[in-house]
Formats: structure tokens, sequence, C-alpha cells
């Protein structure tokens, strides 16, 4: 009777008031008003400052009649300058976010991301390559793709040859591929031209928003779109996937023909980002591993939720990386300073999770 | 409803785990498959279920087939609910998500293996023997009519391989189940199989009803270890288990081996 009773509490303790049907939406709501203000802030703020009311009103001139209450001057900033930037920053932020959940979720674990897993690194000696031989426009594009997607067949060929520790093992292959394709991109930059190729490829290498274009923006939307409709369209699949090769088997799932699709739409979206912004690092890692503590690991919930924080926290690192000292630095540094303290403490968390 | 028929596989050309293997599962009908450990029973089970193909002869599904793993690993952090939604991707396209009718079969089938206390409670926190009842509830919402399972018991507790092994048998009997399982407890075997696969070694088997083949004779020379078949009477039930004659009696297992 006692024990019945016992067990009863227990039960009763550990099943919370279904959380499912609020959390989710009152998440999204703030997480799409807290993207709104991030935008705005960061148009707002800078060496210019302008009013956050001016910056709506600029906003909103677009779409219905506003009395002018903003210099020329200001709706320039805004609208030439620092519109094209922040948005970029959003988009290429979720990109990040979202491929980093997705390469969690396949190769079940939760320290790979875009950079740890190589495709960051390929995508970057594709895009100087690209330049070195090409010159700046879409070729970039292009050779960051070819890059990533070399990378990444790189990693996988290591990882395979050795399943006795498949976590460590990825990795590590991230790692020796990563160091592979920097000693390429340093090769590189030894040969550039100084004079006319290699500031391009350092500035580039960088990796900057400052450089933002509305073309540009437009090409890293499209690769983002694509690439989000088919990783968030596939998010069911992707849990089955996690669940290993042989029990997807036997739940009626081919794993390769998907898993391949996946890869595909993941190297799209990363070397749209690296093409468009260079090498930023720690954003796919980081994000998708406190999103999956906020709303737990199934992709349905896990894919959307860790693309909204992706897209905020970009948009935060850019603005600080450009406010915080007179000269603006590099927003892979401030992705990194947040990011690496982080993924230490992720690291010793998991360390200590998988020994109970 | 599932014939395999000279069913043959080796890992080194040189060393066959079973060959010339042939038996049919009947609905209603539970097959349990024992052997020493490398004799090649989790291999013939993922022949059975097409994520091995055989170097000989071929296995005839004409039905769903609903595989349970071993409950070993506990490394997804799934509700239990979502784990057993997962039986229902064999239904959904490449693009879909499940939906309405999905989320109830699975709420059925957790409901039906006695869990839907635990629903949203995640799977990795969850005991061994709930963790079982997961996946088993997972193979039940694929709506399979062939169930395979790989040693649904051995991970257990006393009371939870009854429970476990109980609830097998009654699913075989009331939804029309053909149920093939392996373990290493041959007690189990002879309380809930109806046929009986004995993988000895050197390739060569033993199939046949149950209780004919589970003799000590056969047993033993599986084994390598003497064995006695008991009866126990409980009330006016009488429970037949196999102890085996190893530790106790100090003798050397070893003079024994093959016979």
């Amino acid at each position: 009777m006692t024990q019945d009773l016992v067990q009863r509490q227990t039960t009763f303790e550990a099943t919370p008031i279904n959380p499912g049907a609020w959390l989710p939406i009152a998440l999204y709501a703030g997480l799409s008003l807290a993207l709104i203000a991030a935008l705005l802030w960061s148009m707002a703020s800078g060496r210019y400052q302008v009013p956050f009311t001016h910056v709506i009103g600029i906003l909103a001139a677009h779409v219905m009649d506003v009395t002018p209450t903003w210099t020329p001057t200001e709706r320039i900033v805004v609208e030439v300058v620092r519109l094209p930037r922040v948005l970029t920053a959003a988009i290429a932020g979720a990109g990040l976010s979202l491929c980093g959940a997705v390469l969690q979720g396949l190769f079940r674990n939760p320290l790979v991301g875009p950079q740890t897993i190589g495709v960051s690194s390929g995508a970057a000696l594709g895009g100087v390559a690209a330049i070195l031989f090409f010159g700046f426009g879409i070729f970039v594009q292009f050779g960051a793709f070819v890059g990533a997607a070399a990378a990444l067949l790189a990693v996988l060929a290591i990882h395979r040859s050795d399943s006795h520790s498949p976590i460590l093992t990825l990795v590590l292959a991230g790692v020796v591929v990563s160091a592979f394709c920097s000693a390429l991109v340093g090769l590189l930059t030894y040969i550039a031209d100084p004079e006319t190729k290699l500031p391009d490829i350092v500035f580039w290498l960088l990796g900057s928003f400052a450089a933002a274009t509305w073309w540009k923006l437009l090409l890293l939307s499209v690769c983002t779109a694509i690439a989000g409709v088919v990783l968030i369209g596939m998010r069911w699949r992707i849990n089955v996937l996690s669940l290993g090769d042989e029990d997807a088997r036997t739940l009626g799932v081919h794993p390769a023909r998907d898993r391949l699709i996946l890869l595909t739409a993941t190297c799209l979206a990363i070397s749209a980002q690296v093409g468009v912004s260079g090498t930023i690092g720690w954003v796919g890692l980081v994000i998708p591993n406190l999103a999956r503590i906020i709303v737990g690991a199934d992709h349905r919930r896990l894919l959307p939720i860790s693309t909204l924080m992706g897209a905020v926290f970009l948009v935060v690192a850019d603005t600080l990386a450009r406010d915080l000292t007179a000269a603006e630095i590099p927003v892979g540094i401030v992705t990194a300073i947040v990011g690496t303290p982080v993924f230490a403490y992720l690291l010793r968390r998991n360390a200590t999770s998988k020994t109970p | 409803m599932i014939r395999i028929d000279r069913a043959g596989h080796w890992f080194r050309p040189d060393r066959w785990l079973f060959r010339d293997l042939s038996f049919a599962l009947a609905p209603s009908e539970v097959t349990a498959i024992l052997g020493p450990n490398g004799a090649g029973k989790t291999t013939l089970l993922r022949a059975v279920c097409g994520t091995l193909s055989l170097r000989e002869g071929a296995v005839n599904a004409e039905a769903q087939i609903g595989y349970v793993p071993q409950a070993l690993q506990a490394d997804h952090a799934y509700n239990a609910i979502d784990m057993v939604l997962l039986g229902r991707s064999r239904y959904l396209g490449r693009f879909n998500s499940p939906g309405r009718k999905d989320k109830a079969r699975a709420r059925e089938c957790l409901h039906e293996v006695g869990l839907s206390a635990v629903a949203e409670q995640r799977y990795d926190r969850l005991s061994g023997g709930q963790r079982q009842l997961v996946l088993l509830a997972r193979a039940l919402a694929s709506d399979c009519s062939i169930l395979v399972l790989d040693e649904p018991a051995s991970a257990l507790d006393l009371a939870n391989q009854g429970i476990v092994l109980r609830l097998i048998q009654r699913l075989a009997r009331t939804r029309e189940l053909a149920v093939l399982l392996t373990t290493h407890h041959p007690d189990h075997a002879l309380g809930i199989a109806d046929k009986t696969l004995l993988m000895l070694r050197d390739a060569e088997h033993l199939y046949g009803p149950a209780g004919s083949v589970l003799t000590e004779e056969n047993l033993a020379r599986m084994y390598g270890v003497p064995v006695r078949r008991v009866e126990v009477h409980s009330g006016d039930e009488t429970i037949s288990a196999i102890v085996p004659l190893h530790g106790l009696s100090r003798t050397e297992p070893a003079s024994i081996a093959n016979g």
C-alpha cells in the first residue's frame, strides 16, 4: 500500500502539467518578437545613431504614408547600409543554427557543428580558391559549395573506417579535415598576389557582414530558403535517422538517400553563408544545444526554434561587433568569445552525463 | 506468413554460423531461438527483418515485420510517446510528420503495454523494463503482423521478465501475431514458446515444438553444460524449469563441452 502510494507520488511528480500546448506557441512568439527587436536595435545603433522611432518610420514609409521626421542621411544609413547587413546576419545565423541542429541529429552527436565537422573550412578553401583563380562573384559561392561537399565527404570517409568510438572519431575527423583545409588556405594566401588578390582573400576570410549588399542577401536568402524548406520539411525523418541506421531500416526508412538529401541541403546553406560573409564559427554548434535544453530533442520543435534563436543571436553578435569598439571587430571573434566557453560547458556536461 | 528457406550465413568463409536452416512462422504462434553466444541468433533476426542479406537461402515475408531491439542504449532524449510514434514512420512520406491518426494509434499502443502514465516522460529516464515495453509499443504502432524481438527479457529483473513475456504471449494470441524472439533462458522458451529453434555449434540446428526440443540432452549439447529439467508445482499449475549443473557441484564444465 505504502509502496503503491510512493510509486504514484513519483509518477505524479515526474509528469508536469503538459507543457506541449502553450510552450511552443509562447516560444515562437517570444523569439519572433526578440528577432524584430534585435533587428530594429541593430539598425538604430552604431557610430551614426538613428533614433528608434526614425528607424520604424523609415521602414514603415514603404508600406504606408508617414510624414518624414528623419533626415535623408538617416534614411540612407538605415536603408542602404544597415538593412541589408542586419538581414544578412539574421539569415546567416538562422541557416547555421538550423544546419547545426540537423547535423547533430544525423550524427547523433551534440558536439557536431558546421565548423567541427569541417564543412565551414572546406567552404572557406573552396571560396579562397575561387577568389584566387576566378575573382569575386558567383564563383565564390560555387567554390564554397564544392569545398563544403568535398570536406564532408572526406570526413565521412575517415569516420567510416573506425566504428568503435563513432562520436569521438567524427569530431577528430572534422579536426583533421579542417586542419588540412586551413593548410591549403594558408598555401593559397601565400602564393596569392599581395597587390590584387591577397586583400580580398584576407578580408573575406575574417568573416564579416560589413560587405553585405542586396545582391549577396538575395543569393544567401534563396540558398538558405531552399535548404530550410528541405531540412525543416524532413524534421520527422531526422528523428528516425537519429536512432541509427539499423533502427531506421527496421522502421521502414532507407537512411542512405535521406541522409544524402539532408547533407546536400546542409552544404548548400553553409556554403551560401560562407560565400557571403566568410567563416563564422560556433553559432551552428552552440545555438542548437541551447535550443535542445529549452525544447528537448524532438526535431519537430528543435529545428524551427534553433533557426529563430540563431537569427537573433547573430544579429546581436554582429551589432556588438560593430559597436563595442571604435574600429569594427570581425563578428567571428565575437561568436568565438561567446561560443567557446559554452562549448566547453557542453563538453563537460556531455562527458558527465555519459557516465552515470 | 513468413518462411525462412534453407538460410545460411557466415562472416568468415571457413565458419558457417548456420546453414540449411528452414522454418516458418504462423499467426498466434511464438517461436523462440536459443543458442550460445556467437551462434548467430541476432544475425538470423537481422536476416528475417531484411537488414542483412543472407549468403544462402531466402526469407519470404508476406506481412509487415515489427522489430523490437534490445533496450540497452538509452541515449535518446525523446518522450516515450514520440518513441512509439516513430513506429508510424513507414507510413509517412519523406516530408510528412505524424498526424492526428498516427498520434491516436501511438497512444493506443502505449496503453496496450500499460505505459500511458509515462507518455510524456523522456525515454532515457525510464527504467530498463519500461524502455523495453516502449520499444514493443513502437513495433505494435507499425501495425505489424510479425513481431521480432531480440532478447526481450535479458536486461530485466525477475518481475519485469514475467510482465514482458506474458504481454508478448497475450499479444500473440489477441492480435494473432507471429512472434519470433531470441532468449538465453530455456525457461522462457518453455514458458511461452510454441516452437523452438536451437542453434548448436558447427552450424547445426534443431527445430520443433518447444516441449520436445528443449530436452536435457539437447540443451546440454548446445551449451556444453549438463542440465536438469525439473517441474515445480504451484497451486494447480506446473512450471517447467531448466537448471544448469555448473558451479554448485563444482564439476568442470569444460570436460563435457562439445560432447
